[in-house]
């Protein structure tokens, strides 16, 4: 009937947000965390949702969210095509 | 040069994803975040107000049985006209000015209310291909004409999405390097030119809203036909 306190499995310790870790600590920070697909999913998810509950879902919302996304996403396309784009740059050598 | 003009549609790759995968999820991102609240945040009400506004324009010729395809056309509206304006953006990808992409949802959509059409009333579906009041003698060539403008359909709808998207960024492309190359000839040469440019960005922003708006309604008028 019911589960006794040694029962209740223990929340797992929360692990130092990114911005904390040393450099030289970065990669068993990186070790530590879950690299499965299911891992990288739900991070990416966390992301979304804390982005969405501090801009979207707000009682008087304004342009602010969309126009970073739309700024992200444009900074994201040129670090994307940069390979294919740097040919067409007025460089002295290409 | 004509080689580098076109070259701006290749959708690039890093790390063996394409930015095309990008692009296509940036209207979900855009538009679709449920909340805690029934009634939505300001810019959900804000779409879901002006899709109101033109949807009920777009399913203005279907009678009540058409009412059911309304969630598919305004989401298709929706789609096109976002993919369309955010490719107006610098460095981005419109995924739109691909044939292939514009054909896979042309060509479904159409065979969709064709094959509904003759499945569920083959005989007034094939009657459509004889206009009424036509004289006897022209029947059997209008036939074929009737059921080659059908076959001409999913073609002409993909297509015209195309091309009036590739040949705007080919426009915007060109009189941008126009711009760039005339500064050194003359600036004021060039500040006309640009102001050309900004017009032109204006209407690259109506045809691309309207361009998703006219892929749309089409379909409603074809799903019109064979209901």
């Amino acid at each position: 009937m019911g589960l006794s306190a040694s029962q209740i499995p223990e929340p797992p310790k929360k692990d130092l947000p990114l911005w904390d870790v040393k450099l030289g600590e970065l990669p068993k920070w990186v070790a530590r965390r879950d690299i499965s697909p299911t891992g990288v999913y739900f991070a990416f998810k966390r992301a979304e949702l804390k982005f969405n509950n501090k801009y979207v879902h707000v009682k008087r919302g304004g342009i602010a969210p969309y126009a970073m996304m739309l700024t992200g996403y444009c900074i994201m396309s040129y670090i994307w095509s940069y390979d294919h784009i740097k040919h067409d740059m007025m460089r002295k050598h290409h | 040069m004509m080689v580098s003009l076109f070259s701006q549609f290749d959708s690039p790759w890093l790390l063996n994803i394409p930015l095309v995968l990008l692009a296509l999820i940036m209207p979900w991102k855009l538009f679709v975040s449920f909340g805690p609240s029934w009634a939505g945040t300001r810019s959900s009400r804000l779409v879901y107000a002006t899709m109101e506004t033109l949807m009920s324009q777009v399913m203005q010729p279907l009678n009540k049985l058409g009412f059911r395809w309304v969630v598919l056309f305004s989401s298709l509206m929706l789609m096109l006209m976002t993919l369309n304006v955010i490719g107006l953006f610098p460095y981005t990808f419109t995924p739109t000015t691909q044939l292939s992409m514009n054909l896979g949802l042309a060509v479904p959509l159409w065979l969709g209310t064709v094959v509904y059409g003759f499945r569920n009333h083959p005989v007034i579906a094939l009657a459509h291909l004889c206009p009424e009041g036509a004289p006897n003698l022209l029947v059997p060539v209008l036939v074929v004409v009737e059921t080659l403008s059908i076959l001409m359909r999913p073609l002409a709808l993909g297509l015209r999405l195309t091309a009036n998207l590739t040949a705007g960024h080919l426009l915007m492309h060109l009189i941008s390097s126009a711009v760039l190359g005339l500064m050194e000839l003359s600036v004021m040469l060039s500040g006309i030119t640009l102001l050309l440019l900004v017009f032109l960005t204006m209407l690259e922003i109506a045809v691309a809203l309207i361009q998703g708006y006219v892929f749309a309604i089409l379909v409603t008028l074809y799903l019109d036909e064979n209901l």
